[in-house]
């Protein structure tokens, strides 16, 4: 268990994934059109995020469905706060 | 000292950097091969266990890719068997799931397995057409969709799936095997493109009239009449596919994606 937020565990992930600076990494930026990212990248994202919040998400994937609705910091943010 | 011996015995050639002699990286790498259990399929495993890669020997039979692998770990080797039928999806993607938990990451990944149920299209049957396109194409994208993820994360990976010169120039009596290795082709150089920014390439090896148990079974006169297709003369041998493909499958051939190499004595230029 981190002591970190979920907000905080987010940005980290997409900091490091993404290659960006914190600074960067505010709630409403757009993964492809802020972060740079490309389509493989969000991908990577989602299977970041899976591992990081295995508690959270009780061990599940995150749905493609779901997955293709979540584009920026915010909706992560969101997504997985409803998880729990 | 050693330096000017090694330029002299180059004198034809005019070094401006370092130029290593070509041996063939396969630190840690762990590698699959489909239809390993023999033919072209063993001699691949054979050949990327010979250059240090890891190789998980998949054939749908235990004894057979069994039978393989107790011969790579007798001689030095290392292997593993893994009997899967690659046309059963459920079954592909429990298997790799299962190597992921063990192995982290599939290096490399060769799509070989394939079975041919010829006839004239007059007389094919639907069952066989689906079966070939089922284990010969589909199969791919299992094991491509069950292996890829941490590829990405890796940023390396090596697919390389063999097709056949009857997928280039089709041949009468293999409409099923003749669709299922052009889309072969298709696939791959998809594969190249959505997947060359993580360093993962995609290529083809085509091979043409090959000693294996497959072709055994064609009468000696269809045997003759196809010798004369080869400019080269002769049947290709299993380790003729095996050395490009372990060359594909090496750290070397990174700049190489998306291409398909026939290796068919010339039959196809």
């Amino acid at each position: 268990m981190s002591d970190l937020s979920i907000e905080e565990r987010v940005k980290r992930i997409i900091v490091n994934q993404l290659n960006v600076n914190e600074e960067q990494v505010v709630p409403t930026a757009h993964f492809l059109n802020d972060l740079g990212a490309d389509s493989l990248d969000t991908v990577e994202l989602v299977m970041a995020f899976e591992e990081e919040f295995k508690a959270e998400l009780q061990g599940k994937e995150i749905p493609e469905t779901d997955a293709e609705k979540l584009m920026t910091v915010g909706d992560i943010n969101a997504y997985i706060t409803s998880k729990m | 000292m050693q330096r000017s011996r090694l330029a002299n015995s180059y004198k034809f050639l005019h070094f401006d950097r370092f130029v290593f002699p070509m041996k063939l990286t396969f630190e840690n790498r762990i590698a699959l091969v489909t239809g390993a259990g023999r033919g072209i399929g063993r001699a691949i495993a054979e050949h990327l266990a010979a250059e240090g890669a890891m190789v998980i020997c998949v054939s749908k039979n235990a004894d057979s890719c069994g039978a393989v692998a107790d011969a790579i770990n007798q001689s030095g080797g290392k292997a593993q068997a893994l009997a899967v039928d690659v046309a059963d999806k459920v079954a592909v993607a429990a298997a790799c799931e299962a190597l992921l938990t063990e192995h982290t990451c599939i290096d490399i990944l060769v799509n070989n397995a394939g079975i041919t149920k010829d006839n004239l299209l007059i007389r094919m049957s639907e069952e066989d057409w689906d079966l070939v396109l089922t284990t010969n194409l589909s199969s791919v994208f299992y094991w491509t969709k069950g292996l890829i993820r941490p590829m990405t994360k890796k940023r390396f990976g090596r697919i390389i799936n063999i097709s056949s010169v009857v997928g280039l120039i089709g041949n009468a009596g293999q409409a099923n095997y003749a669709a299922a290795k052009a889309g072969l082709l298709g696939y791959t150089k998809t594969l190249a493109r959505e997947f060359a920014s993580r360093a993962i390439t995609a290529n083809v090896v085509a091979p043409g009239f090959t000693a294996t148990d497959m072709t055994a079974g064609l009468s000696p006169e269809v045997m003759e009449m196809a010798k004369k297709t080869i400019p080269l003369g002769r049947m290709g041998e299993a380790a003729d596919i095996a050395r490009i493909v372990t060359y594909l499958a090496s750290e070397e051939s990174g700049y190489i994606t998306g291409q398909v190499f026939s290796v068919d004595g010339g039959m196809v230029m």
